[in-house]
């Protein structure tokens, strides 16, 4: 078995490589002075992530952003805890269907949800703002926390609940004191996945939110500027940092969440 | 009695379940209905005509144009899916069959951390990678490999693929490794105290039995990049387009929402019709697996 190992694991090294390809580059171009995004690199440089800072549009749509994550991760977190709940601990007709209906925007094309939500939008006359963004990444977002919070509600142990009843709880008292702090880890690894889905979704965003700018619509509209292309790389590395970041903090509070109920540490969100 | 409980039960799980359910109603189901309904209306001057027709069934079907988008759109979307997933399987039989235990989760979160990062950035920057002045192209006359920069993946449906490829990789892995992981491993000690060679119990074995992860690993990278917008717009520049960007030009610049409407039909019909085959073939193969 070894030598095939040793040929395998090179074969695996390589294609990390090749997916760390972008993001590598990316800091090597946000640190270099030349303006023009092509090898060989000129010097070494600070200035594109001062004019960063100092962008009034991309302060803009920094807060859009992250108004739209904040408000989306949480709707869509409440949504999954009552399907989650509903789907792990209850039995009741239809439930395959309704789940496979509610789990479909993981599976259908994001343009197609986009466009069908904007005839929609148009047609009874809503003003597409920030608002009509947060209602549509609620939509998609929804999925994932559901597969999130599914793992946690389904390693539950449903004595646990029982006891509290037998103990004079009621239904909301056990859900609140019991079901809820040991699911915790869970529901914030939901927060913390939608969150970054929905501060990185374009489609939706691009054709939702009317005029205002959100962080990928923005950096889509200034990709076409070669000028423009330094900050964004500027960006770019920065939102790379911040999502390992936040990842990291997913996973950290999955794997407490599955110690907690003496789960295993594999598996996940797929 | 066990009745009435039964009936409690269910009542308790439809009332939970009713939120989600009732969001996904109106802001999924409601919009698509309407899709399928404006898909069988007509573009007047200035507003729609509401009289049924199959008219722009017909155009999807018999202009050349469409026609043209349509084949480019699933020639790309099995290529990138092939590709993804041929790539993909030695590197989730890897991360399954040779990484010790306690470091699975670990490669896992290595593989899948590229997949968080602004999409837009990554498949701009593989413009960047592959393009005239770009990073391999560089590379390659540096090293006096080549003189003229490499043309055939410039800004064509080559470059079109490889940056899919790079951003559905992650999809492709998990099922595949969740299928491995799966696989009881005395099947295979089995397979060779049998007489059976390595390679044969790969083949006999291991394949058959990781199928189900193959061809789910299939379908999550066919159907997102079927219906991929931002690829082609940004490596393409516009001047490739697939289904996507040509559902939006007709939505949005063409303001012709009734064959915008049945381009994105079809669209979910192409992509229904696939995963029914997949699903049956899945199907198949867990029947052969009892």
């Amino acid at each position: 078995m070894k030598s095939s190992g040793r040929g395998l694991q090179a074969y695996t090294l390589l294609y990390l490589l090749f997916l760390y390809a972008p993001i590598i580059l990316l800091p090597i171009f946000a640190f270099n002075s030349g303006t023009v995004i092509a090898f060989p690199l000129q010097g070494f440089t600070t200035e594109w992530f001062a004019q960063m800072w100092g962008n009034a549009t991309l302060r803009r749509a920094l807060t859009n952003s992250l108004i739209i994550a904040v408000s989306a991760s949480i709707l869509a977190t409440c949504l999954g805890i009552f399907a989650a709940r509903a789907s792990t601990r209850f039995e009741f007709p239809g439930r395959s269907g309704i789940m496979g209906f509610i789990m479909l925007p993981m599976v259908l094309p994001e343009i197609i949800v986009a466009m069908s939500l904007l005839v929609v939008l148009l047609g009874t006359g809503v003003q597409l703002s920030i608002l009509t963004v947060i209602v549509g990444h609620t939509l998609i977002c929804m999925p994932y926390a559901i597969a999130v919070l599914s793992t946690a509600f389904s390693t539950l142990d449903q004595s646990l609940e029982e006891a509290a009843y037998d103990l004079g709880e009621t239904k909301w008292g056990a859900f609140r004191l019991v079901t809820l702090p040991l699911v915790m880890p869970g529901i914030i690894s939901s927060l913390l996945i939608s969150f970054t889905i929905s501060l990185d979704e374009f489609i939706i965003a691009f054709f939702l939110a009317g005029n205002e700018p959100t962080l990928p619509t923005y950096i889509f509209s200034q990709l076409r500027f070669p000028r423009a292309i330094p900050v964004i790389m500027a960006l770019g590395t920065v939102l790379v940092i911040l999502s390992i970041v936040l990842l990291a903090l997913g996973e950290y509070f999955r794997r407490r969440g599955n110690a907690r109920i003496g789960g295993s540490p594999t598996g996940g969100l797929m | 009695m066990a009745r009435r409980r039964f009936d409690a039960e269910a009542r308790a799980g439809l009332g939970l379940i009713s939120p989600p359910f009732f969001y996904a109603l109106l802001v999924l189901a409601a919009p698509l209905l309407t899709i399928l309904a404006t898909s069988f209306l007509t573009d007047g001057y200035l507003e729609i005509i509401r009289e049924p027709t199959l008219e722009n069934y017909v155009t999807v079907f018999t202009d050349p144009i469409v026609r043209v988008v349509m084949t480019r759109s699933l020639i790309v979307a099995a290529i990138v899916t092939l590709v993804t997933v041929l790539l993909a399987f030695p590197v989730a039989y890897y991360v399954s069959f040779h990484v010790r235990p306690e470091k699975k989760a670990m490669w896992l979160f290595l593989i899948t951390i590229p997949f968080w990062t602004s999409y837009l950035i990554r498949v701009f920057l593989w413009k960047v990678i592959l393009g005239f002045n770009g990073v391999v192209n560089t590379t390659l006359t540096g090293l006096g490999i080549i003189d003229q920069p490499l043309t055939f993946i410039l800004y064509n449906v080559n470059s079109i693929v490889i940056t899919l490829a790079h951003a559905y990789a992650p999809f492709a892995i998990l099922p595949i490794f969740i299928a491995l992981e799966k696989i009881d491993r005395s099947l295979l000690e089995a397979g060779r105290d049998l007489g059976e060679s390595r390679a044969m119990t790969f083949w006999r074995v291991t394949l058959p039995l990781a199928m189900p992860g193959v061809i789910a690993a299939t379908l999550i990278v066919f159907i997102p990049t079927i219906g991929d917008y931002v690829t082609p717009e940004v490596i393409g520049g516009g001047r490739i387009p697939m289904i996507a960007n040509m559902i939006q030009v007709n939505m949005l610049a063409l303001d012709n929402r009734p064959l915008g409407s049945a381009l994105a039909v079809t669209t979910m019909v192409i992509v229904a019709l696939v995963s029914i085959v997949f699903l049956a073939l899945n199907r198949r193969f867990l029947k052969v697996r009892r």
